[in-house]
């Protein structure tokens, strides 16, 4: 088959970083990018979800205890249980805890303030559809911004979590070590990204959106997301398809509207 | 009938809002308080409905939605009806 | 009758109530009678400011739309324009931090997004008093943790702003917020209810009894009994103003609004006359159909709620239908309440009956206006007389340089920084604590710079020159990232102007400013005046701070804030005076906020600003950083705090001044540039080609910070010890 992969970037009520990922993937990675918003029950035929960042449904209880509600979600259920790649970055991670879609949960930053500014990660499983492109321990440089970062699972799980490799990310400083100073958000064993045990479902709370321009000061983010692309053009198949490349995205100061959802 | 459900963080599970609360309660000379954990709380107003039903509704609702079980233990008790 | 107690309660005059009565040929009931107040009051009126703010210049060749709309508009080219304001959320913001600062972050969204501008970046303007004091940690700790919360999750990025300490503000704190939009051009929205028989829409949160006579408290004192005001604070939801700000743009997008109007302070009043008011129309509306959070609201309550997050919108009434649908998406409520009329008169109806029937025309334009006395106040003859005091023989100067490093009005505001999304939307390309803000615009190659500034120490010394010192400053700023500067917004923050001397530096303020700006040739959009910030008696310092919006032709050029290489050359532009007046250094060593402001000089200030700019789009500098607080010292050991290696410099000079004041004097008009050896006497070349004074004062490099003066070694400090007196000075006081 000939088709191209196709992205789609969930919109909540209250998802601000919608527009971001939705203009990296489409401007910068070059790929056909749609938005799925909440209300619907379809998720137009995409090749990876991405749950994007903001404070969706206003975060009020928990974060992303009341996106996991809305009727997209169980479409995303089934398409994870089908195998399908789905991403979920800060308060998408959130709700992929939430949602039961990703062990563990999330406590407020230990210092009890949000914390935006760039961090390091280092990948620490190079063998996931979200890291491949990217080298055992490489360092990365992604900002974070959020309030309840603080990854919390109980020991037991916290064990399994480690014997089945299923942390992806962690934060450390710019050699690669994990020291205390480096892990801002207080996080269990410096988790920065899960994924789960099946390795198509991943949340991470660092937003490789913010991180994929040279001009924004990193690029590193381009990691994440051509590890998708790699991995969904080689994946061996009867739904095996091409990337994208968009060769000349008409690229507005002003985001895209969302359309007629 | 109206519910009310306490949520509160897990005892095994840090709770950095309380130990804050503790130590500006400490620095404003309350030296007696030992321990502060912060929760939350919800009332919640049901049709009228046997206890029973609401012994079945309450826990469901809590675990569903208003705690999140990993970190969060709740409790709850019948305050008027 | 209305007797005079309630006329006090509504902050009007007697005499002001006879206007009123003459103007609507009848006595007022009560709900009238609070419409006036509002509408009359000094923040939505400007009865004490007006006659002043005429003199700023309006017109320019970037405008759009200057004051009078929600925002300013400038034209950046490319079909695009910047909407843009700055507001005050002083009083409320001491009463409750949190949900003052956060209301006010809201405020100002809906300002620049009811023009039908996607809001793009937020900046604020901080004041508190000073950190040591537990009261004062609380407020700023409120105020900071509000603008997160409600910037933070609305996302837009808070990309910069100043913060600054002193004892004027530790029961006046200042909460000055400004936004920047983008919209396209010829796709701007008015708050103009055209259109006999249109539908008049109400959108967004319900209403409740929140924030009653939120813009009377804002005109007047405060006394104790301001902590007892708090229900008068309103509470935001940055959730739903989240899809307000969707839901608008869209609607407007698809051409479902005539005009529209946020319900800011004094709510449905003010949006509902101002509307009829600019469109020389009436409007006729049901309170019955406005949508009520509580029960039991009568008329007086649903006209002056300042219940949040909620607009005004006029449509065709074909249009209803669609508009409501689009509203609904979001989840958001789309009530029609009445419709426009032809005679110029705001009627509402309550339970069948009218209970408003008022001229709009009266309400919005003819409140009246004062010429109120001046007088030069008794303190400015002994701060004339002041004489500087000899430095001391024995003074530590690399003490006193760590102790200014150290002073929050120098030190690390990353504390603060940190706790907002400065990235969201991902278009910041100077991170806040530069000398200004700058977003890329997707796709092009220009980009936009933003600061806020202003120094109320040299406001307080000399108004006239603080005024002019604020836009230069600014100015300055933005020349250090290569922008031109396009147009100003601002916010006025003074004392009771019935105090002479209040009054006087107001007016001495306003006249700066605006003779500034004409030097600068930008125009003033509009802003925001604040005053009555005093507490039993005692005023702030006039406190007036510019927003200033430039274009960068092309961001590439941008030089970094700190130093980027070893062995690079710096160069010093401008001219090193004996100043010490009002400066940092003589507040903090000889606690003395006297003497003389620095002077200004025009025409060197901008060849200045030329040069540096020149400079930059010319791709010669590495580093650019302007000189303020601090003076020379301070601004050399920023570029090399901000350098990500730790990079020192060794400078040398032989000024014929005070070494203090050499070192942390701060004379306006100068800048620090840093280039490669190969790209100096092209820079030279060009000072020298604008008359300005330039010279090679040293290079970078090392670990260390070394100035001398006269043969004389006088700062030397590690590079690595200094960053951590910058970076643990402001957090050091919040460790409980």
């Amino acid at each position: 088959m000939n088709e191209t992969m196709k992205f789609g970037v969930v919109v909540f009520p209250g998802s601000n970083c919608d527009f971001d990922t939705f203009h990296v993937l489409q401007n910068v990675m070059r790929q056909e990018t749609v938005f799925l918003w909440h209300k619907d029950s379809d998720l137009q035929n995409v090749d990876c979800v991405i749950l994007p960042g903001g404070f969706s449904c206003g975060d009020y209880l928990r974060s992303g205890a009341f996106a996991r509600f809305s009727p997209i979600m169980a479409e995303v259920q089934k398409f994870a249980a089908a195998g399908g790649l789905v991403l979920g970055i800060c308060n998408g991670f959130q709700i992929l805890l939430e949602a039961g879609l990703l062990p563990g949960a999330m406590l407020r930053n230990k210092n009890l303030k949000f914390i935006c500014q760039h961090v390091y990660i280092k990948i620490d499983n190079n063998k996931t559809p979200f890291s491949q492109a990217g080298k055992k321990n490489q360092v990365l440089s992604i900002p974070i911004a959020h309030f309840d970062g603080n990854y919390y699972a109980p020991p037991e799980m916290l064990a399994e979590l480690e014997r089945k490799k299923q942390i992806v990310f962690r934060y450390c400083d710019e050699n690669g070590q994990l020291t205390e100073e480096a892990n801002v958000n207080g996080s269990l064993h410096h988790i920065a990204g899960v994924v789960n045990e099946q390795g198509n479902v991943l949340g991470m709370m660092p937003h490789p959106e913010r991180a994929s321009e040279k001009i924004l000061g990193s690029a590193d983010g381009q990691v994440i997301f051509q590890s998708i692309i790699d991995y969904l053009e080689k994946k061996t198949d009867s739904r095996k398809k091409k990337a994208g490349r968009i060769t000349r995205p008409v690229v507005s100061p002003l985001p895209p509207h969302i359309g007629n959802l | 009938m109206k519910i009310r459900i306490l949520v509160s963080l897990k005892p095994s599970v840090l709770d950095p809002q309380g130990q804050a609360v503790k130590n500006v309660l400490h620095t404003l000379g309350y030296k007696s308080v030992k321990d502060v954990r912060q929760g939350k709380f919800f009332e919640i107003e049901l049709e009228s409905l046997e206890r029973q039903e609401a012994e079945k509704l309450v826990p469901e609702m809590a675990n569903k939605v208003l705690a999140n079980p990993i970190i969060e233990k709740f409790t709850w008790e019948i305050i008027e009806g | 009758m209305i007797d005079d107690g309630t006329l006090a309660n509504h902050t009007l005059t007697r005499d002001e109530y006879d206007l009123i009565v003459k103007l609507m040929n009848r006595e007022p009931n009560l709900t009238e009678l609070g419409i006036f107040s509002v509408m009359w009051s000094e923040h939505c009126g400007y009865k004490s400011s007006k006659v002043y703010l005429k003199k700023f210049p309006t017109k320019g060749k970037y405008l759009i739309q200057g004051p009078g709309e929600n925002a300013g508009v400038l034209d950046i080219g490319d079909g695009l324009a910047v909407v843009f304001k700055i507001e005050s959320h002083n009083h409320p913001s001491y009463i409750e931090p949190y949900q003052g600062a956060a209301t006010g972050v809201g405020g100002i969204l809906r300002d620049i997004f009811t023009m039908g501008a996607r809001p793009i970046a937020v900046l604020d303007s901080l004041r508190f008093g000073p950190l040591n004091n537990l009261k004062n940690r609380s407020v700023a700790e409120g105020v900071v943790s509000g603008i997160s919360g409600y910037g933070n999750s609305i996302g837009v990025p808070t990309v910069g702003g100043e913060v600054y300490f002193h004892d004027c503000y530790s029961q006046n704190p200042l909460v000055n917020a400004c936004c920047v939009g983008l919209a396209k051009k010829d796709r701007l929205f008015f708050a103009r209810a055209e259109g006999v028989g249109n539908a008049v829409i109400y959108v967004g949160a319900k209403t409740g009894r929140d924030g009653i006579h939120g813009a009377t408290m804002a005109s007047a004192e405060f006394s104790k009994e301001a902590e007892q005001k708090r229900p008068n604070v309103q509470a935001g939801d940055p959730f739903k103003e989240k899809l307000l700000l969707e839901a608008c743009l869209e609607a407007m997008a698809k051409d479902l609004v005539i005009g529209i109007q946020d319900m800011g302070a004094a709510g449905l009043t003010c949006s509902t006359t101002e509307m009829a008011a600019k469109a020389g129309t009436g409007m006729e509306i049901n309170l019955d159909l406005v949508p009520q959070r509580e029960d039991g609201m009568n008329p007086y309550e649903i006209m002056l709620s300042e219940s949040q997050e909620r607009m005004l919108i006029v449509t065709g009434q074909d249009k209803v239908k669609p508009l409501q649908e689009v509203f609904n998406k979001w989840d958001l409520e789309a009530v029609v309440i009445g419709k426009v009329t032809d005679d110029g008169q705001l009627k509402a109806y309550f339970h069948d009956e009218l209970v408003i029937d008022i001229p709009v025309k009266a309400v919005v334009d003819l409140c009246p206006v004062y010429r109120r006395p001046v007088e030069v106040p008794d303190f400015m003859r002994k701060l004339a007389k002041f004489k500087l005091p000899e430095m001391p023989a024995d003074l530590d100067l690399n003490q006193v340089f760590l102790q200014l490093i150290a002073s929050p009005d120098i030190a690390d505001k990353q504390w603060i920084f940190r706790q907002y999304d400065h990235m969201v939307q991902i278009n910041t390309i100077v991170l806040p604590g530069a000398d200004a803000a700058v977003l890329r615009l997707k796709g092009l190659k220009k980009g936009l710079a933003i600061t806020l500034d202003g120094n109320s120490r040299y406001a307080y010394l000399n108004p006239k020159r603080g005024g002019e010192i604020a836009v230069a400053e600014a100015c300055r700023n933005l020349a250090c990232v290569g922008a031109t500067p396009m147009g100003v917004t601002n916010c006025l923050n003074f004392g009771n102007p019935e105090k002479p001397e209040i009054m006087w530096q107001f007016k001495e303020a306003v006249e700066g400013i605006a003779r500034a700006c004409r030097q600068f040739d930008i125009p003033v959009t509009g802003g925001n005046v604040s005053l009555y910030n005093e507490t039993e008696g005692q005023a702030i310092m006039p406190t007036p701070v510019l927003g200033i919006v430039g274009l960068v032709d092309d961001v590439a050029t941008i030089p970094s804030a700190g130093f980027v290489g070893q062995r690079e050359t710096i160069i010093l532009l401008g001219e090193n005076k004996e100043e010490l007046g009002g400066s940092e250094y003589l507040s903090l060593v000889f606690d003395e906020e006297k003497g003389r402001a620095p002077e200004l000089d025009f025409t060197l200030e901008k060849s200045v600003q030329e040069v540096c700019r020149q400079a930059i789009k010319q791709k010669l500098v590495r580093t650019a950083h302007d000189l303020s607080e601090g003076g020379l010292a301070v601004a050399l050991a920023e570029c090399s705090i901000k350098s990500k290696k730790g990079i020192g410099f060794e400078v040398k000079l032989n000024d014929q001044i005070r070494t203090d004041a050499l070192l942390f004097g701060e004379s306006q008009s100068r800048i620090i540039l840093v280039a490669k050896e190969k790209n100096v006497g092209k820079i030279l070349a060009l000072a020298r080609k604008m008359k300005v004074k330039a010279r090679v004062i040293g290079k970078t490099g090392g670990k260390k910070m070394i100035i001398w003066h006269k043969r004389k070694k006088v700062i030397e400090q590690p590079v690595e010890l200094v960053r951590d007196v910058w970076e643990n000075s402001i957090p050091g006081y919040f460790k409980v």
